[in-house]
């Protein structure tokens, strides 16, 4: 039997303003890193009522933005809105549901790599906008450097309130249509994705600290605790 | 002019507008016209006032091409401004505008996005895989983070300010100089004891599977270290899992 695929848009206009504010947070205003997933996702979460499975999405995406930083002109991936896109398709599941975490994450996986390409996209409209001002810039005009400024600002988040209601709109009868059909059990998704994010996030931290002195050894101190207490509380 | 007095309000508006300095950031002035627009509050107090002759000429001047972190920027604008309310002369402040992005944007980049980010997310991690409530997880992370990147912006107006076109001076504090190393042992450390005890309650159910996972998680990791420069881990994810879950549905 197919499963009902039509969703509800207007539900995820909440969301999707949730996704602009986050959106603009990764680079434009105010860098305050409330764009990171363990945020993001947890916010999106608690805005449908189920803050602990948007905090577990937002852990499992952290591992992922770990590799990530954002470092000057790089290209990265933009986590804000593709958070808030993992954390809702995550809270909208029930617990104990098959894939449900795997699906999510793959939705804000594309979501982030679609947004970083929209980044993209924004700063070559910014660069072809700052020369149409130029006129007003070179005059020493403190209107068209403020003008200019402000509308950078607000085309960043109308692009991160649109990419989070569109890939929303895309993601949710996706997700609903792949849950009808999984066959995996729920133990091997979530071992997939975890092994997955953690390989990751891993690596990522190996390369961030490896080219210091002693770091690796830290690293392994850290990682024996780690195990150790994991154990304990397992 | 020489000047030593910045008022609070001038500061505070600097401050805020520091805060969108890449608001419109691009490949070919960069955060350049985010310097200007965080600048402007402190150029009105230029001879003439806003849209004097003064005013216009330093707001060209620095609308132009500038490169930093987007924190340590707040000691280029502590400066520059500075600079501009003594009445430096213009060939003097358009050399250390050329020669100040360089080391503003790599000391910048190994403290924070190399370092604090990295450490912060991580003790959120090591939260969440306690056990943490959601509120607390997302507190943790965000005050701690915020304490680290609020006092750097503010410390670097503050400096900047008071060294002016001697920033290097600034640029000397052990913070700046030392704190890399010791930042990235320190998320070497909360990470790795992080890492396991995160994905411990991540698995939930999964546990069972546990041997699997370790070993996929160590063979992953040594691949991903191994291929470092070639392959980012996040795009190969979206593979994984996309093959993984097409795989379960048509089989």
């Amino acid at each position: 039997m197919m499963p009902e695929l039509a969703v509800d848009l207007l539900a995820f206009v909440p969301l999707a303003v949730l996704g602009a504010v986050l959106g603009l947070d990764v680079v434009s205003f105010p860098q305050a890193m409330i764009s990171r997933p363990i945020v993001a996702a947890t916010l999106a979460g608690a805005m449908l009522g189920h803050p602990l499975r948007g905090l577990a999405m937002g852990a499992a995406l952290e591992f992922f933005a770990l590799e990530s930083m954002p470092f000057g002109a790089s290209r990265y991936p933009e986590w804000g809105s593709a958070s808030v896109v993992g954390g809702s398709l995550f809270a909208l599941t029930p617990d104990g549901t098959p894939a449900a975490m795997a699906l999510a994450v793959l939705s804000a996986l594309v979501t982030a790599q679609v947004g970083g390409l929209s980044m993209v996209a924004l700063r070559r409209w910014n660069a072809q906008w700052a020369r149409r001002q130029q006129a007003g810039i070179a005059r020493g005009s403190g209107n068209a450097v403020v003008g200019l400024q402000l509308a950078g600002m607000s085309v960043d988040l109308l692009r991160g309130g649109l990419l989070t209601f569109l890939a929303l709109a895309v993601f949710e009868p996706l997700r609903i249509a792949v849950l009808a059909t999984f066959t995996f059990p729920g133990t091997l998704s979530r071992a997939v994705v975890v092994s997955t994010a953690s390989a990751v996030g891993l690596a990522a931290i190996w390369k961030v600290t490896a080219s210091t002195p002693g770091a690796r050894w830290w690293l392994a101190g850290g990682l024996l605790l780690g195990f150790a207490l994991a154990g304990g509380l397992g | 002019m020489s000047t030593s007095y910045l008022p609070l309000t001038t500061r505070a508006a600097m401050l805020l507008r520091m805060l969108g300095i890449q608001g419109v950031w691009n490949y070919e002035t960069m955060m350049g016209n985010g310097i200007a627009f965080a600048m402007e509050p402190a150029l009105r107090l230029l001879p003439g006032g806003r849209g004097g002759d003064a005013y216009r000429a330093a707001m060209t001047r620095h609308s132009g091409y500038f490169n930093a972190h987007p924190y340590l920027a707040a000691l280029a604008v502590g400066a520059l401004s500075r600079a501009e309310l003594d009445g430096v002369p213009a060939e003097q402040i358009e050399r250390f505008r050329v020669a100040a992005p360089g080391p503003l944007g790599s000391v910048g980049d190994r403290l924070i996005w190399a370092g604090w980010l990295p450490l912060c997310s991580a003790l959120a991690l090591l939260g969440y895989g306690l056990g943490l409530s959601p509120a607390s997880v997302v507190l943790l992370f965000l005050v701690s983070y915020n304490v680290g990147h609020v006092g750097l912006r503010v410390w670097g107006l503050q400096a900047g300010w008071r060294e002016g076109l001697r920033m290097a001076h600034a640029l000397g504090n052990p913070v700046l100089r030392n704190g890399p190393p010791h930042l990235a042992r320190a998320t070497a450390f909360v990470a790795g004891i992080a890492l396991p005890v995160a994905a411990q309650a991540l698995l939930g159910e999964g546990r069972v599977l546990l041997g699997g996972v370790l070993l996929a998680v160590t063979v992953g990791a040594l691949l991903l270290t191994r291929l470092a420069g070639k392959f980012e881990g996040w795009r190969l994810a979206i593979y994984v899992l996309a093959v993984f879950i097409l795989y379960s549905v048509v089989r």
